[in-house]
């Protein structure tokens, strides 16, 4: 399944909805929108190989928690359609960057407008750090670290039943911290698992702030090659980088792109808010009103009428 | 109208740490979740960012109390004992390090959903040999939750309350005591920490009823005073009902459970949380409704146990707080 808009336009309407929704709710996940809209938007609308969403486009109320008295239980992944041998699958494993990830969902037709609207509202699938049964989530990874070794263990398993699609894994820059993240690579290297990919968007920014304040990480890049990925640093702004990246030859190995962003990108006016951008909550009426007006005028669309 | 209280951990920690130079203040990229960004801005010789990385801070603590430090460790509870659960009992628990956890966001206090819940953290810790275990229920609790951790030689595992926090009561926590907040002799409701604001809801339409109940709320879950819990339970005609926010299953429900049988205590017991279940996300007073948490479920459950229809709805019980979602009392909306 394609979708007919450009990469660009898809990455704009994922960033006018999420701002939308944050001005309406008086904050939200609104930088990650800012540093990962061209990422889902490339995985979305080129990369992914997935078939038609199996799920209805408008989301079905939460069903209940995996146990032997819901036999009916399943996950959100049918958002992504079929999981089937020919077909990629997606891990968003920072589960806080779910809000963009509905947005994306909505914006390549996957989902309906109304999602969104249903995000964190009681009773909802549509959770706001996305759950194993929220739209377009197959495993739960609010429990930051694990999608990684998931997303490995997938690979490796669909590998060895000879099924051509891939395992991708969309991961944020805090989860280097976790060693979790590193056992992972080592055994992905380990076996040779070279149909796993992932794609992180390095920011620079964590909960407490700047990632060089809170615990350096230092060159990851080289990391990651010493602990036996291929690993490609790029501006995870260029879809022309992000195009080419992917075709870098990795025999053997798991793929990783390092998207290296800028956490208010395309809404200038968060600059103000640096390097304290993780959760953005407008501290003042006044402060809301004023980005209101100014990220509406750099997304070209009109302001937010939230007072009602 | 019960008093509010914003953030009270935020005041109380700065105040207890502040300018003691063997307390340690460790964070793992949740400092401004769980409160401490005022004192680590205002005293950053006495804090240490660890980064998200908690397996190594539970083992770095390890290390710092055996150079003698008392280091309180913050972050929220589910990621304090779910991945670093190794790293706590070795680096922890078997040396008794005198290591103050501060777990945030306890069971379905927190939209996040079973990744950000703490379900079983209580029956987790009370089996652990030489953990000690407070839980927070109101402002005054949260207040004083420092002191009452500080003062135990050893490793200390402590629900913490944050955000808008009610006051209920007026006395500090006294490690290893009860509190007893009403001395009926029909029934006895034993409840922790936000569960107890729930049963005060209920108090006087179950007056109304004509039924007499004894409440005990515990901040201390170990160690714990069998003697007077069963001393109360002699008290009472009809038998017990626990409510807690957390698995029935090794928490304070099984602890009163287990206080009975040891007795051969002959009465009833209704033990009332999550059923064998896991949580998702949702405001809390409608996770408290669907899961059976909140107040009406324990005039159910009193019900229950003494056989009769009280025909009590939601509309004679205290009104519910609901809590801002957007409030500015918390650094996101978890
Ligand atoms: C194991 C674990 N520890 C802590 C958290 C709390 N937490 C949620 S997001 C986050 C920051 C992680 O950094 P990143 O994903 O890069 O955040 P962003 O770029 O969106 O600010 C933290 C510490 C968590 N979800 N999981
Ligand atoms: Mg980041």
């Amino acid at each position: 399944m394609r979708n007919e808009r450009t990469t660009e336009e898809v990455a704009l309407g994922i960033r006018r909805r999420v701002f939308e929704h944050s001005m309406r709710n008086n904050g939200g996940y609104l930088s990650q929108a800012c540093s990962a809209g061209e990422q889902l938007a490339w995985l979305y609308n080129e990369e992914l190989k997935l078939g038609a969403p199996t799920l209805p486009m408008i989301p079905k109320p939460f069903e209940g928690v995996p146990s032997p008295s819901n036999p009916d239980y399943h996950t959100g992944a049918g958002y992504n359609g079929p999981a089937t041998p020919e077909f990629d699958r997606l891990f968003i494993a920072p589960a806080h960057y779910a809000l963009v990830a509905y947005a994306t969902l909505i914006e390549v037709g996957r989902m309906a407008p109304e999602g969104l609207e249903m995000f964190n509202k009681d009773g909802s699938s549509v959770e706001m750090i996305g759950a194993e049964h929220s739209p377009g989530m197959e495993v739960h990874n609010g429990t930051l670290g694990i999608g990684l070794s998931t997303g490995a263990g997938l690979a490796y398993g669909r590998k060895r039943r000879g099924e051509a699609g891939r395992t991708w894994v969309f991961m944020s820059d805090g989860e280097v911290q976790e060693g979790q993240t590193w056992e992972a690579v080592q055994a992905a290297a380990h076996h040779g698992i070279d149909n796993l990919y992932a794609i992180m968007d390095v920011n620079d920014q964590q909960c407490d702030g700047a990632m060089s304040s809170v615990m350096e990480v230092g060159d990851i890049k080289t990391k990651f090659q010493n602990f036996g990925a291929a690993c490609i640093e790029i501006d995870g702004h260029d879809l022309t980088a992000m195009r080419d990246a992917v075709k870098e030859k990795h025999d053997g190995k798991p793929l990783i792109i390092l998207a290296r962003t800028n956490p208010f990108h395309t809404m200038s006016i968060l600059e103000e808010r640096f390097p304290r951008l993780h959760y953005v909550r407008f501290k003042s009426e006044d402060e809301r009103a004023r980005m209101n007006v100014s990220i509406a005028a750099d997304l070209g669309v009109e302001p937010v009428d939230y007072s009602h | 109208m019960v008093e509010m209280v914003s953030r009270p951990y935020a005041k109380a920690f700065e105040s207890f740490a502040a300018g003691n130079p063997d307390i340690l203040c460790l964070s793992a990229d949740l400092t401004s979740s769980c409160e401490v960004d005022g004192f680590r801005d205002r005293h950053p010789d006495q804090f240490i960012s660890l980064g998200m990385a908690e397996q190594n801070m539970m083992s770095f603590a390890g290390g710092l109390g055996l150079a003698g430090y008392r280091p309180f460790i913050h972050t929220f509870g589910v990621f304090m004992y779910r991945r670093p659960y190794d790293q706590l009992m070795a680096s922890i628990a078997y040396p008794r390090r005198k290591v103050r956890l501060m777990g945030f966001l306890p069971g379905i206090t927190t939209p996040g959903g079973m990744t950000h819940q703490s379900i079983e953290d209580i029956s987790v810790m009370r089996s652990i040999p030489n953990m000690t275990i407070l839980e927070t229920g109101d402002a005054t609790e949260v207040e004083s939750i420092c002191e009452a951790a500080d003062s135990i030689d050893g490793p200390v595992w402590c629900r913490v309350l944050r955000g808008s926090v009610p006051r209920l009561f007026d006395t500090p926590i006294k490690v290893g005591e009860m509190r007893e907040l009403s001395s009926g002799d029909d029934i006895l409701v034993v409840t922790s920490g936000i569960c107890t604001e729930e049963a005060m809801r209920a108090r006087s339409a179950l007056a109304k009823a004509g039924l007499s109940i004894r409440h005990l709320h515990l901040h201390t879950i170990k160690p714990f005073d069998s003697k007077a819990l069963l001393d109360h339970i002699g008290s009472v005609k009809h038998g017990v009902i626990t409510l807690e926010n957390h698995v029935t299953e090794g928490g304070i429900g099984s602890l009163v459970a287990e206080t009975m049988a040891d007795a051969g205590v002959g009465k009833r017991l209704i033990r009332l949380g999550l059923k064998d279940t896991y949580a998702h996300g949702g405001s809390r007073p409608y996770l408290m409704r669907y899961y059976g948490l909140d107040a009406l479920a324990l005039v159910r459950g009193i019900e229950d146990l003494t056989g009769q229809q009280f025909g009590i709805t939601e509309n004679d019980l205290d009104s519910a707080r609901v809590e801002d979602v957007h409030s500015l009392v918390k650094a996101e909306a978890l």
